[in-house]
């Protein structure tokens, strides 16, 4: 059962986690988790990557090429890809602001 | 020798706060026998519970009752759980609580509220909650939380009295304010055993319901999330209680008594230990009644050689007492348990009498 994405992610979306989503770290579940009402993700190195920068301040565009820098080598449309997916993802559930 | 296999680390922790309710809603989970409000933990037991739920690597505290409100040092244990590190989740009737008592909550750190509504036809919520008036302090206090800027999940108890008003709840969900709903059947434990005949949606009710929570995901995808918890009289396959006995949450009780799940009292033998006496990790790791049915070991047949027997883990221990007699044999709601055709001659009793309601 795939689900269509409905959120729009623009280059100049300003994602952030609303209240009532948490980014955590926890030692005993081995690492980076999102907390959510009723919901627990957990976090892998490349979600954790964008889900941090997802503060509210800066836009997709800045975040694809803060992570494009730190991250060298990954071809950019690829990064940009990986993030309209994460980010349009939990936006249409409720996990992300844009 | 084999080692033991590892002791999984719990993600939620339900903490009954009081048994004490406002309310009288005649699907009601708790046990029949209810702790009083002298044998409640103190405050400093829940600070201390919270902190080493967390370092067993349990992320959220789901705030719970009885009416949770009915506390009045709520404030300091939504605190202690934020302090913890915990996510916290308030559950409450909103009845009780007021719009002070949420902003002091909101400041100490609280993470999201779950309000249960009843109907979306008022007189009916009120009929069925038992209480007059309990509709409009709902809706009231769903608007405060949105207000405060809190996510809000509605809560709906589905049953006969309301299973054709779905479609209504979710609008009045979404006109609320909510980011979520949860359209959740009765399941049958506790006081909502007694009232079972009373609560028993037909099996048509059941599978236009089901279709009915499929149509607005579609619909209202983006807006609002639909969870949904299936009526599972009428399922083929059990549900994964708790994610599996002992493996992803606990339950302490007001009196400090520590469940795999909310309902395990009514088995009979099993030996709970009290957060009083032990720490948390001790209970989880070591208490016979977690270890009791932890794993697959436990099984029979047809569970022991079941594919699914690691996704479903047998399904409910309780219900495999309560209509099997036996809390070790597969939940008779799967369509493999030879009990099996006690659920429908369960599901078939449906009679329109009176609710009997809780009196606290």
């Amino acid at each position: 059962m795939s689900e269509q994405q409905t959120a729009l992610v623009l280059p100049t979306s300003h994602p952030r986690l609303p209240r009532g989503v948490r980014l955590t770290h926890n030692e005993a579940q081995g690492g980076w988790v999102l907390l959510a009402p009723e919901r627990v993700f957990k976090a892998d190195t490349v979600a954790y990557e964008i889900l941090k920068r997802c503060t509210g301040e800066a836009s997709v565009d800045e975040i694809v090429d803060d992570l494009a820098k730190a991250f060298a080598g990954a071809p950019r449309e690829r990064i940009h890809a990986d993030v309209v997916k994460l980010i349009g993802g939990l936006a249409d559930k409720k996990l992300l602001e844009l | 020798m084999l080692a033991p296999a590892p002791v999984p680390a719990p993600l939620g922790l339900l903490a009954e706060l009081t048994h004490r309710c406002p309310l009288g809603c005649p699907y009601c989970s708790n046990p029949l026998a209810l702790d009083d409000r002298a044998s409640e933990l103190d405050t400093a037991s829940w600070v201390r519970v919270f902190r080493e739920a967390a370092g067993l690597g349990v992320l959220q505290v789901h705030l719970s009752g009885g009416e949770p409100a009915a506390r009045r040092d709520l404030p300091e244990i939504v605190k202690a759980a934020r302090d913890a590190g915990l996510y916290s989740n308030l559950i409450t009737s909103a009845v009780g609580l007021t719009p002070k008592t949420l902003t002091a909550l909101a400041d100490a750190g609280l993470d999201h509220v779950q309000i249960s509504i009843q109907d979306a036809q008022e007189k009916s919520a009120d009929h069925i909650a038992g209480y007059t008036g309990a509709s409009a302090r709902k809706r009231a206090l769903a608007a405060e939380v949105v207000k405060l800027g809190l996510p809000l999940t509605v809560n709906m108890v589905v049953h006969r009295a309301n299973i054709e008003r779905i479609e209504e709840m979710v609008e009045l969900a979404l006109g609320l304010g909510a980011g979520r709903v949860e359209i959740a059947h009765v399941q049958y434990y506790g006081w909502a055993l007694k009232n079972r005949a009373a609560l028993m949606p037909s099996r048509e009710q059941v599978d236009a319901a089901v279709a009915t929570v499929e149509m607005l995901r579609a619909k209202h995808h983006g807006r609002i999330v639909i969870d949904a918890v299936v009526p599972d009289y009428y399922a083929r396959f059990p549900k994964p209680c708790v994610g599996g006995w002992g493996r992803r949450s606990l339950n302490v009780t007001p009196a400090g008594k520590v469940l795999p799940c909310h309902a395990a009292e009514v088995i009979p033998g099993l030996e709970f230990w009290n957060v009083r006496e032990h720490s948390l990790v001790d209970i989880w790791r070591s208490s016979p009644a977690f270890n009791a049915f932890r794993g697959t070991d436990w099984m029979q047949e047809p569970c022991k050689s079941c594919a699914l027997k690691e996704k479903d883990f047998g399904g409910c221990r309780c219900q495999a007492f309560l209509i099997a007699g036996d809390a070790r044999v597969a939940d008779p709601v799967c369509h493999l348990s030879p009990h099996h055709a006690l659920v429908a001659d369960l599901a078939a009793v449906r009679e329109d009498v009176a609710y009997s309601y809780r009196s606290s």
